[in-house]
């Protein structure tokens, strides 16, 4: 499958990441949890891929499986043509500098006991970026100002901070190791509407100065369209459905798509009165175990 | 008619270590009988704090109720004793939280919690209480529910517990539904399955809602009116339309303008409201928007604007606001133009 004209800088193929649950000592049966299985698609250069899900669809695990937080069992990850699947830790860290995460929660991505400055620079030590204390406050600083905190801040402590505030400091963290893609794990769920606009701005910004490619993990569909390149749909571990962002929102073809887009709520009094939510049965309605993701036009794959 | 409920003036204060926090400040708002209120807001706008202290719910200490009056059906729940409020919390009025593990007892069977409630309020016996609380648990769309009332909460994914909250929430039919965050941690498509039987109840019973939320999609499918608070305060209220049409507050104005809707996907760049949400333990002396309000007049920052009818728009469209939001909007334009 080529999801992308040119060389992609993330290449997934048949992600797996099984795990057993239940039997154990104790007897019982165990059985098999699939929380992603057979999970393909690029990222190209540049491009900012949105995946969406419910909880539990396998989302974040896809996240973490491809930046080896956790190690999958099954499947190809290739960085930059290289492949980093079973790597090990010694070379797996000159991948990781170009691959960094920003989560969820603002607060507890910090440490509490380090100054936001120190917590900013501590990537930059451990990979031996910079060498003397004068050249790494230097860094901290353009980082600072490059995401929007005032580099007089820096000696201070995330309780100091707003959610906002201690998200644009996990962002330089990112940032800071001028990465080529960055996993954002639903980035701006837990920060207030008023700010949710900066940070997507912020997010917008950077990549358009630094080049980066995004996979974008967000259940706010309205900001995925908004912000990404191309969304791809995980329903119960497996990826239904990936395609150019407009084509996912005016013609979705797989019926947990519709479904999904079909439960957005809309800020418009006149659309929610008339809206009918369309009903998703799994039961009868999931992917058959052989389903395999077809192209049904150009750059839309349906899982089939 | 009376409004089912009336707020006068309420003010809510913590003491804490680092000083007092400034929760709710002078909120007044009349609640009609069947009406369903949007409340809108982030956090430290005052949304779920001043319903809490309105129904005896937030610990004092810290809290405090430095002043005000909640009339519910003419009673002022402020002055009511501690047996009386439990009488009428799950009864006349129920409620839903955001965290349905927190609010349900993990060690009782759902059975156990239901019945329990609806014998305390209601003359039913224990063998007409448990066909009512099947039958509720049938109401918000639990499958099989004779057989899964005999488990406990944690046996329940988090959409089907939520589902038992407003179960629990409505199992007395209350006049009044207050819920808070009530979706906000569920999948949308589970949302809009209770959203939906949301509506189905009032249908049904008439019932009066309050639905607190930061999500304006969800109020616009919901409310028949808006209620926006900021610092806690009230910064907007009026029907519905009104308030997504022609808002007034500049708060809501730029929470509206910064949503990503299709035409601002062209425009490449989503509005944002700059600054950050304001200290509660330094109340400002105005309006508490003003500091990040680009619309703002000097007498905004140093004299909080009263609740009052937006002029040319609809009654009982209420704006708290010292600038006229669609005048500053008009020069804004013809400046750019």
């Amino acid at each position: 499958m080529s999801t992308s004209p040119t060389h992609p800088l993330l290449s997934v193929r048949n992600l797996a990441k099984h795990y057993t649950s239940g039997g154990g000592w104790f007897g019982g049966a165990s059985h098999l949890v699939k929380a992603i299985d057979d999970v393909s698609f690029d990222i190209a250069p540049r491009e900012i891929v949105g995946l969406v899900g419910e909880s539990g669809s396998g989302k974040s695990t896809t996240g973490r499986v491809v930046l080896r937080l956790e190690e999958p069992t099954g499947g190809e990850i290739r960085f930059d043509g290289h492949d980093i699947t079973s790597l090990p830790a010694r070379e797996l860290k000159a991948f990781r500098r170009q691959m960094q995460v920003v989560f969820q929660d603002p607060y507890a991505a910090l440490n509490p006991r380090m100054t936001v400055g120190d917590f900013v620079a501590e990537p930059l030590i451990v990979h031996g970026l910079v060498t003397s204390r004068s050249e790494r406050s230097d860094r901290v600083a353009a980082l600072f100002k490059q995401v929007g905190l005032d580099p007089r801040f820096m000696t201070r402590y995330p309780h100091e901070f707003s959610g906002g505030q201690r998200q644009r400091v996990n962002i330089a963290r990112a940032v800071a190791m001028r990465p080529r893609l960055i996993i954002a794990d639903e980035p701006i769920t837990a920060l207030d509407v008023s700010i949710q606009a900066q940070i997507i701005n912020l997010f917008q910004d950077l990549q358009q100065e630094l080049g980066m490619a995004y996979l974008f993990i967000a259940h706010d569909l309205s900001m995925v369209r908004y912000l990404c390149h191309r969304v791809a749909v995980m329903l119960r571990g497996r990826l239904v459905e990936i395609a150019p962002t407009e084509a996912i929102f005016s013609d979705p073809r797989h019926p947990y798509t519709r479904s999904l887009l079909s439960a957005i709520p809309i800020p418009n009094p006149a659309i929610e009165r008339a809206r009918r939510p369309l009903a998703f049965d799994y039961e009868t309605q999931k992917p058959a175990p052989d389903a395999v993701l077809t192209e049904v036009s150009p750059g839309h794959f349906v899982l089939i | 008619m009376a409004p089912l409920l009336e707020v006068r003036n309420l003010t809510v204060a913590f003491d804490t270590p680092g000083g007092t926090v400034h929760a709710v400040n002078d909120v007044s708002y009349a609640l009609d009988e069947g009406e369903t209120l949007g409340i809108v807001g982030e956090s430290g706008s005052g949304k779920s704090v001043h319903v809490l202290a309105m129904c005896g719910l937030i610990p004092r200490p810290p809290g405090r109720i430095v002043s005000g009056q909640v009339l519910f059906q003419g009673r002022d729940l402020l002055t009511l004793s501690e047996r009386d409020l439990r009488d009428i919390r799950g009864g006349q009025i129920g409620f839903v939280f955001q965290d349905p593990m927190t609010s349900l007892n993990p060690v009782l069977t759902v059975e156990r919690q239901l019945v329990e409630l609806i014998r305390r309020h209601t003359k039913l016996d224990a063998k007409a209480a448990r066909a009512r609380a099947i039958e509720l648990l049938e109401i918000v769309r639990i499958p099989d529910a004779a057989r899964r009332i005999g488990q406990y909460p944690h046996q329940f994914s988090g959409g089907m517990r939520q589902r038992v909250m407003i179960a629990i929430g409505v199992a007395c039919r209350p006049k009044l539904l207050i819920a808070d965050e009530a979706t906000t941690a569920l999948d949308v498509t589970v949302q809009a399955q209770i959203l939906d039987m949301v509506k189905d109840l009032k249908r049904e019973f008439g019932t009066t809602v309050i639905w607190i939320t930061h999500d304006m999609g969800v109020v616009a499918g919901i409310a028949d009116s808006i209620q926006v608070m900021y610092g806690g305060r009230i910064m907007e209220r009026g029907p519905v339309d009104a308030i997504f049409a022609d808002p007034r507050s500049a708060y809501s104005w730029g929470l509206l303008q910064s949503l990503p809707t299709a035409e601002r996907r062209t425009e490449g760049r989503l509005h944002q409201i700059p600054g950050s949400p304001p200290d509660l333990y330094k109340p400002a002396l105005g309006d508490p928007f003003a500091p990040r309000n680009a619309f703002a007049t000097p007498r905004c920052l140093v004299e909080m604007p009263p609740l009052r009818q937006a002029e040319g728009s609809v009654p009982g469209h209420l704006v708290a606001a010292w600038y006229d939001l669609p005048a500053a909007l008009k020069a804004r334009r013809e400046t750019v133009a």
